[in-house]
């Protein structure tokens, strides 16, 4: 089983990514779950959001506690010390940021990619929510399911231009990322 | 067609698939999903329904009563504090025999305001006369809603279908749902002898003077015991039609050589099975976990055979009665009355107001049973350091 945690803020589609990642691993043939830390969601207050995937039908229904992987979805909270708490030993983090890789790796003393996928979706479709930009790049790090699952996911919420700008932008965030880099802790999961 | 779906949206096609007359709700979290996407079905013309919007949880259970009463398919979803605002109309409802469903995305009670899982709402109105069925997967919850409206129209009782707040309606899961077609050929057409026609007329909802009221009363309650063996069937019915069983009154699981049994109700059952893959082999040890489906009717000899030869039954509430205990473990320690060598009761109540419930719960509670000092009933997951000296 793999299990992943998405933190961000109100309103940065946290919900929608765990539930694309999810439905990403169903396309590629996976058994999936996906949820939100349920709470009372407000634009810009720090929320979580859970994945698990496996070849088994899953039953635990507890929150992550013990993540391989996280995304950050907003860089300012980079400042909370906790926000790594749980993660597996190997596992690594990849941010939402401008800081440079080896700062956020050395704060944090876990692997970690930045990607400035708040940019790059302000560009390619005129908002800055950077969740699909970072679900494209998670893939491609750990190289696990192909990107056709995603394009997939992402035909089943989004239509019309919206879907082509966000599938434009999921090709340009996975080739931003070095490919299958976090591949060994994938497939040991 | 297996499809990844959130919960709320499988229960809302999983409605629409029974093709209801009538669907009265009022939105609250965390059924709120529930609602909106069958309203979206009904906006897109892929749900022909009267869907009335109205304003209280009080007028969505009377919509729901007044059409079944009509011979209307019926169905209305509700939460918490909604669940109390309909409580008058809940016990009318059964109390007239009339046939509709109701989910209820269980949520804890005010006061203090929480908007978490747990079974405090639908304990609340256990003794309406409902059927109250609890899901412990998504899957489970959609398979039980179609079943429930067959339930409904063979026994002249309202089922209520359980199922856990946030834990199984905003979780994204592979759900398999049935084509419309399949559930036509499954789900009869709604046929209710008693409804509401200008052409002979009748009165509903009678003053019943003390001539009757108790033999009203017995009724209702040898009828609640008779529809032990309709949800055991439609169950049985639906796997032979559809492939796959959602637990009839209970089921039985894990290691027969075990010496305890869990008891519990929705989706802390899922835990509890990755718990027991995950630790039985270690420390903790095996156990029967008895995954209980069917709250009311309460199904006494099942419960009774599936503890039999045990040492210890841990019965899991996700509600408490004040001043008495767990309400679940209660009723199982009923059932044990007089039961020859009865296994030991051990009652705890878990995850109250949402308090999430970890995988190492099997291995805690099965620790737990080892304590000579431990208390018959405790808030399991209550941490006594938060609280002052004397509440503790």
């Amino acid at each position: 089983m793999i299990e992943y945690r998405i933190h961000g803020r109100g309103g940065q589609g946290n919900v929608a990514a765990a539930y694309l990642l999810a439905a990403a691993a169903f396309q590629a043939g996976w058994y999936c779950q996906a949820f939100p830390a349920f709470g009372a969601e407000r634009r810009g207050a720090p929320v979580a959001a859970f994945v698990r995937v496996d070849t088994a039908p899953i039953t635990l229904r507890s929150q992550v506690r013990n993540p391989h992987f996280l995304i950050v979805q907003d860089s300012s909270l980079l400042q909370d010390p906790k926000i790594t708490q749980g993660l597996r030993q190997g596992g690594a983090m990849l941010v939402n940021s401008t800081t440079p890789e080896t700062e956020v790796a050395g704060q944090f003393g876990c692997r970690a990619v930045c990607l400035d996928a708040t940019a790059m979706a302000i560009e390619e479709i005129g908002r800055p929510i950077p969740n699909t930009a970072l679900l494209a790049a998670l893939l491609a790090l750990t190289d696990r399911f192909p990107p056709e699952a995603l394009a997939t996911a992402l035909a089943g919420r989004f239509h019309g231009e919206l879907l082509d700008r966000n599938l434009a932008l999921v090709e340009r965030a996975a080739k931003a990322v070095p490919k299958a880099a976090w591949a060994k802790e994938s497939a040991d999961a | 067609m297996r499809e990844a779906l959130e919960g709320s949206q499988a229960i809302a096609r999983a409605v629409s698939l029974c093709e209801p007359d009538v669907v009265a709700a009022y939105p609250i979290t965390p059924q709120t999903h529930i609602v909106e996407n069958l309203s979206k079905l009904v906006a897109d013309g892929d749900l022909h329904t009267e869907f009335v919007s109205v304003e209280s949880e009080f007028s969505a259970a009377s919509v729901a009563l007044g059409a079944a009463a009509a011979g209307a398919r019926a169905y209305t979803a509700t939460a918490s504090q909604g669940v109390l605002l309909m409580a008058e109309v809940l016990f009318n409802i059964a109390g007239l025999r009339l046939p509709m469903v109701m989910t209820v995305a269980n949520r804890a009670v005010s006061a203090p305001l929480s908007i978490w899982n747990d079974h405090a709402d639908s304990m609340a109105v256990r003794d309406s006369g409902w059927i109250q069925l609890h899901a412990a997967s998504n899957q489970e919850a959609v398979d039980t809603t179609i079943q429930a409206f067959r339930i409904t129209q063979q026994t002249e009782l309202p089922v209520m279908v359980c199922m856990d707040g946030f834990i199984l309606t905003h979780t994204m899961e592979p759900i398999d749902l049935p084509s419309i077609d399949e559930v036509r050929a499954w789900l009869p057409p709604l046929e209710f002898d008693r409804q509401l026609d200008p052409e002979d007329p009748r009165s509903v909802g009678m003053l019943v003077t003390p001539d009757f009221f108790p033999e009203v009363r017995h009724s209702h309650h040898t009828a609640m015991r008779k529809s032990l063996e309709v949800i055991e069937t439609t169950d049985a019915d639906f796997a032979q039609a559809f492939g796959r069983a959602s637990g009839g009154l209970l089921t039985v699981e894990g290691d027969v050589t075990a010496r305890v049994g869990i008891v519990a109700m929705g989706s802390t059952v899922g835990t509890l099975q990755a718990g027991m893959a995950h630790y039985a082999a270690e420390a903790a040890g095996p156990a029967l976990l008895i995954k209980l489906r069917s709250y009311r009717p309460f199904p006494a000899r099942a419960l009774r055979d599936a503890v039999r030869g045990l040492d210890t039954v841990i019965v899991i509430d996700r509600a408490i009665s004040p001043g008495m205990g767990g309400i679940l473990g209660t009723e199982v320690a009923a059932v044990l009355a007089g039961m020859p060598d009865a296994p030991k009761l051990v009652n705890h109540a878990l995850g109250l107001g949402g308090r999430d419930i970890p995988e190492t719960i099997y291995s805690d509670l099965l620790a737990a049973i080892r304590d000579p000092d431990a208390p018959a009933f405790s808030v399991f997951d209550a941490d006594m350091e938060k609280l002052p000296p004397e509440d503790r």
